[in-house]
């Protein structure tokens, strides 16, 4: 039955340890950040998603200049990075935009330098390549273990925290009424973000790790009204594109210019794209009862139109 | 000023001579009452009074310069140098509050029935394990607050008088000594406004959980309260509503002379003629519906 399958799964697909490999992370990764994503959407903490892109990306291409691997990078910038967001308060919405414009051109700027530096010494650009947009077939087996050791980081801290966090992501009043430590949890959730950040990157590339980290969670919000469940189908997304992204890459090697196979990361998050597309049609949430017990028209059908 | 001055061992709350300054101003100058169990209290005052600081006070949120709190027996505010070290003690989870200007996002992915649940086990790490008890007191909460036609809905689709509902069962689930209601009925229509007062009335009497609850405005209270606290440019007078509802005890805490008025059984509260109208925009309590 197999050679039913050989127009969608290309000649050597199960055989490939890069692919082995590639499966693999592409889950784990897809688990984590469908976690962690949930919550980077419900508290609108896309924008700290975005930094970590910036940041990584210079932290992955400074890797590179000395000689680590690049996953290293990441997670030394965005904790770095997570570090400082939790001392200059860019936590706040009024000290975002002055961040987001100044320090991540900057960062973005030095990863210029780095990667400029990098390919000039070594006379290869694919470099830059596998820095910005990710190299799922690259991740050498040896990574293995470090990515499982973030992956399972990430979840331990999210879950752990999951009630409180909750509660401090729908009101901080609340929370804090109740003596839950709103700041420190926070904090430990930024670093949960920055790991989850890192571990997006090194799949999809830097610039794209940001589409993995919202883009199942916000299709998962629309689909359903509960946070664990979200979670679950946001990893089952996540999870889903990453394998059909690697599936086509592969098949993308017979694809015109023939021979070096498309992206991984241009399947994956235009898989993502289009999931999020599909979750906001209308009539979606009405099958599943929700606002039919309004008994009285409010102001809002703005909302329910959309 | 506290005529109705009860003796310690009675009561839940007892506020003494709380002073608290922010960055050199002073937003509460020695404020002191006592609040019974069961008790329902309003705390008047207008915007910039000093309400919310207060509320924060009482949940060792806020340090205060002078004066302390007493909950239940315990102090939980000891002065300048102590200022959260009670944040986490036993007694906190015994004090119920409901924030002002609850707006929540609408596509937050929590059912009214979630929230509720948080308000029972929000402070422990993890999961929540599903229990047949925990569904039942859910439920019994909700049933409480009249909110179990909506309870399956999100939270940030319901409107504003179904939302406190909501936090109120929240609130109440922890089953606290005291529930602090801050401007719950600020966003809420009349006829929402009076079904939440009802609703509170009727928890405090059945369930005997004092009640302090604040608002701008006097009217809406007016049948239900048992003690008024009664706040204007931080310093407050408090006591049985005829006994501070007066002109005389009004004109002393606001500096200036003030009028009461009986308006077809609601109460208007004016500045006296020839006083300085700067002040009367700022401090007078304007009812919102008894001017019709």
């Amino acid at each position: 039955m197999s050679h039913f399958l050989t127009p969608v799964f290309a000649p050597g697909f199960f055989a490939s340890e890069a692919v082995h490999i590639a499966l693999a992370v592409g889950a784990l990764v897809a688990i984590v950040t469908g976690t962690v994503g949930v919550f980077t959407v419900m508290r609108g903490q896309a924008f700290a998603g975005e930094a970590f892109g910036d940041i990584g990306t210079t932290g992955g291409s400074g890797a590179f200049l000395v000689g680590v691997g690049p996953l290293w990078g990441f997670v030394i910038g965005n904790l770095l990075a997570a570090g400082a967001m939790e001392t200059i308060g860019i936590q706040r919405t009024r000290g975002r935009d002055l961040a987001t414009g100044i320090v991540l051109g900057a960062s973005i700027g030095l990863a210029a330098l780095f990667l400029y530096l990098y390919t000039a010494s070594h006379s290869t650009t694919g470099v830059t390549v596998t820095i910005l947009f990710g190299s799922a077939f690259a991740i050498a087996s040896s990574t293995f273990p470090l990515i499982a050791l973030l992956s399972l980081l990430a979840l331990a801290i999210t879950i752990t925290l999951y009630r409180p966090l909750l509660l401090a992501t729908v009101s901080p009043e609340m929370a804090a009424a109740r003596g839950i430590p709103v700041r420190a949890i926070g904090t430990l959730y930024l670093i949960a973000l920055a790991l989850a950040a890192a571990l997006a990157a090194i799949t999809i590339g830097s610039i794209l790790g940001t589409a993995l980290l919202v883009g199942p969670a916000a299709s998962a919000l629309r689909l359903t009204k509960r946070p664990l469940l979200a979670m679950l189908t946001a990893a089952g997304i996540g999870i889903g594109a990453m394998w059909l992204g690697i599936v086509l890459a592969y098949d993308s090697y017979e694809w015109p210019p023939a021979g070096h196979g498309w992206p991984i990361s241009f399947f994956v998050v235009t898989i993502v794209f289009i999931l999020y597309l599909i979750s906001g049609l209308p009539g979606r949430q009405r099958h599943r009862g929700e606002n039919l017990e309004q008994p009285q028209p409010r102001l809002h059908t703005v909302h329910e139109s959309q | 000023m506290n005529p109705a001055g009860a003796s310690v061992g009675e009561n839940i709350l007892e506020v003494h001579g709380v002073d608290v300054r922010l960055s050199g101003r002073k937003i509460l100058d020695r404020v002191s009452f006592n609040i019974a169990p069961g008790e329902f209290t309003g705390l008047i005052g207008s915007n910039g009074a000093g309400k919310t600081t207060l509320f924060r006070v009482i949940l060792g949120l806020q340090p205060v310069s002078s004066g302390s709190v007493v909950f239940g027996g315990s102090t939980r505010t000891g002065g300048p140098t102590r200022p959260r070290t009670r944040a986490r003690s036993r007694g906190h989870r015994q004090i119920g509050f409901v924030p002002q200007k609850f707006l929540l996002d609408p596509d937050l992915p929590l059912r009214a029935r979630d929230l509720v649940g948080l308000g029972l086990d929000a402070h422990r790490l993890g999961v929540s394990r599903p229990s047949r008890a925990r569904r039942a007191l859910v439920e019994e909460m909700l049933e409480a607050v009249d909110a179990t036609r909506f309870a399956d809905t999100r939270v940030g689709r319901l409107s504003g008088g179904e939302q406190q509902r909501i936090l109120i069962a929240h609130a109440l689930i922890a089953r606290p000594r005291l529930l602090l209601l801050d401007e719950p009925l600020a966003n809420l229509d009349l006829r929402s406004a009076h079904e939440v007062v009802a609703l509170l009335a009727r928890i405090a009497r059945e369930q005997q959980i004092a009640i302090l609850i604040s608002a701008h405005e006097i009217n809406p209270l007016l049948g239900v309260m048992d003690r008024i606290v009664y706040l204007a440019s931080g310093r407050a007078v408090s006591g049985r509503t005829d006994e501070v509802v007066r002109a005389d005890v009004l004109s002393k805490l606001y500096g200036h002379h003030v009028d009461v008025l009986n308006v077809h059984g609601r109460v208007l509260i004016v500045a006296g003629a020839g006083e300085d109208t700067d002040l009367a925009g700022h401090e007078v309590a304007f009812p919102d519906s008894g001017v019709h």
